[in-house]
């Protein structure tokens, strides 16, 4: 069985569906790549993978080992978070805590997952920096750490690029890549459609249409080379 | 000094200090977290809720009001967060109407049922603190050094979740915390020191109790355990020289530690600058 199964899923809120009749798998390892126009539904389906929304209808099933809250997430920037009084090691450490239960300190075990994630992401010296004083693509590193330090088996990464400069998104996405060869399953939901053709394994194309299928059957398909086009057009 | 001296030799004036110390340390520690999650005012809508509870308790002639006030106080404070949470904007309406609507409500029981003869001196010393906190029992200060303690152990054996909750709500639910559980009982502890600060500065006050000292640590500091900590010990300096200088000025108690706590806000705003800082 594969880690993520989404049978016939709608999403939306309210009593208004958004999108209906999603259908597909994540399998371990895999690179699927969310793509779709603004309002498509692509963060409600994110939050319904992380069981914060409940779909309206349908079946999200998590298999293969993984249990349901086993699932690294990469958030959007919130404001709370743009002037947060934190240390870089505190927000790593908070990764953790769904390990702790009830426990109330962190035991030497979790601070040694901490520092092996922090050395991971090349955010060692950053340890005892304020937060919001980081720039935007450290910030990311240090939210990839935390969600390291919660689970070694999926990652959800929402817009992990948003806001960043070329250089910097060009990084992120190899760090994800290197990420996604070490065996980590990622979920990344993206504008930028160019870059998911690039990395990613697999494509789920949200919108009037919907596609799932391999990267190279996405390009084969008329939804996938419509979009391709749409997006060179507007770049350009 | 020996004036000082000399009214330290009075139990009341100790209580007093006791009191006011431990009161300034609750309220700071979760002052912090209320400021970062952009929830400032529900410690100010929640103290005119308590208002409203006392007016009702005066009325109704109870001997211990702290039995009516507490437990009004804490189911408004599980109201609002529960319906802060769908909207922003829902769940500030909610906050201003309830807090001005038992301010209201209060103020007009009173009125209509008023059993003293020095009405609006009453009304002014619940919203303003007066001198209620002179007149305290050793009971009043059992009461409250017991809840204090409660308090202070729930926040440290909590205070790593705290701050993942507070950080990130969506990350912690998302990886199985409990994020409700615990935004219910910020509240409940909210509630909780709301109701035992109304004596010291009167319920119009208390918000100042809450948000300065996280304000005035979030200005030099910047780790979260650094900004708690200096919170909690600027509240504390700021609450015992507050009460001092009232007793020796002669001025109102809960003006008085508030206007401290502003100073030590600009202070710190300038400390920041000066370091260089945001």
């Amino acid at each position: 069985m594969a880690y993520i199964t989404v049978r016939d899923l709608s999403l939306g809120y309210d009593s208004q569906v958004i999108v209906s009749g999603l259908d597909f798998q994540v399998e371990k390892g895999d690179y699927l790549c969310v793509v779709g126009e603004n309002g498509s539904g692509k963060s409600t389906l994110m939050k319904a993978l992380l069981h914060l929304v409940e779909p309206m209808g349908g079946q999200i099933l998590t298999g293969d080992g993984l249990r349901p809250n086993e699932i690294g997430y990469l958030p959007q920037q919130t404001i709370v978070q743009k002037d947060f009084p934190a240390s870089v090691k505190e927000i790593v450490m908070s990764g953790c805590q769904s390990r702790c239960g009830l426990r109330p300190f962190y035991s030497k075990e979790e601070k040694s997952l901490v520092s092996e994630s922090m050395e991971r992401m090349g955010i060692t010296d950053l340890a005892g920096r304020c937060y919001r004083e980081l720039s935007g693509g450290q910030q990311q590193r240090v939210l990839l750490a935390r969600a390291l330090c919660a689970t070694r088996k999926v990652l959800l990464l929402d817009e992990p690029v948003a806001g960043l400069d070329p250089l910097v998104t060009a990084q992120m996405y190899e760090l994800i890549s290197d990420l996604n060869r070490e065996g980590i399953t990622i979920i990344m939901i993206s504008h930028d459609v160019a870059a998911a053709l690039k990395y990613a394994s697999h494509v789920l194309h949200i919108g009037d249409e919907i596609f799932f299928g391999t990267k190279e059957e996405y390009l084969e398909s008329g939804v996938g080379k419509m979009f391709a086009a749409l997006q060179k057009g507007g770049e350009s | 000094m020996e004036k000082l001296m000399m009214y330290l030799s009075y139990p009341f004036v100790r209580y007093a200090l006791i009191v006011g110390v431990l009161i300034a340390l609750c309220s700071s520690l979760l002052g912090v977290t209320l400021v970062l999650k952009r929830f400032s005012f529900i410690g100010d809508g929640l103290s005119h809720v308590a208002f409203g509870a006392m007016a009702i308790a005066s009325v109704l002639q109870f001997t211990n009001r702290m039995l009516l006030v507490l437990p009004i106080t804490v189911i408004s404070a599980i109201l609002l967060l529960r319906s802060g949470q769908n909207t922003k904007i829902k769940g500030d309406a909610a906050i201003a109407m309830i807090s001005v609507g038992a301010l209201a409500f209060g103020y007009l029981l009173m009125n209509i049922f008023s059993t003293s003869s020095n009405l609006s001196g009453d009304v002014c010393s619940t919203l303003f603190g007066s001198t209620s906190i002179l007149t305290l029992t050793p009971g009043e200060v059992w009461l409250c050094v017991v809840l204090s303690a409660a308090v202070v152990f729930i926040f440290i054996f909590f205070y790593n979740k705290i701050f993942a909750v507070t950080f990130d709500e969506d990350f912690s639910k998302a990886t199985g915390t409990r994020a409700d559980a615990y935004n219910l009982m910020i509240a409940v502890v909210i509630a909780v020191i709301i109701v035992l600060a109304m004596n010291l500065v009167g319920s119009l006050l208390i918000s100042a109790l809450v948000i300065f000292p996280a304000l005035s640590a979030m200005r030099v500091l910047n780790n979260f355990r650094a900004v708690t900590v200096c919170s909690a010990v600027l509240s504390v300096i700021c609450a015992f020289s507050g009460i001092v200088v009232s007793i020796l000025a002669g001025t109102p108690v809960g003006s008085t530690i508030v206007a401290v706590d502003a100073a030590a806000f600009i202070v710190c705003c300038i400390a920041g600058a000066l370091k260089g800082g945001r």
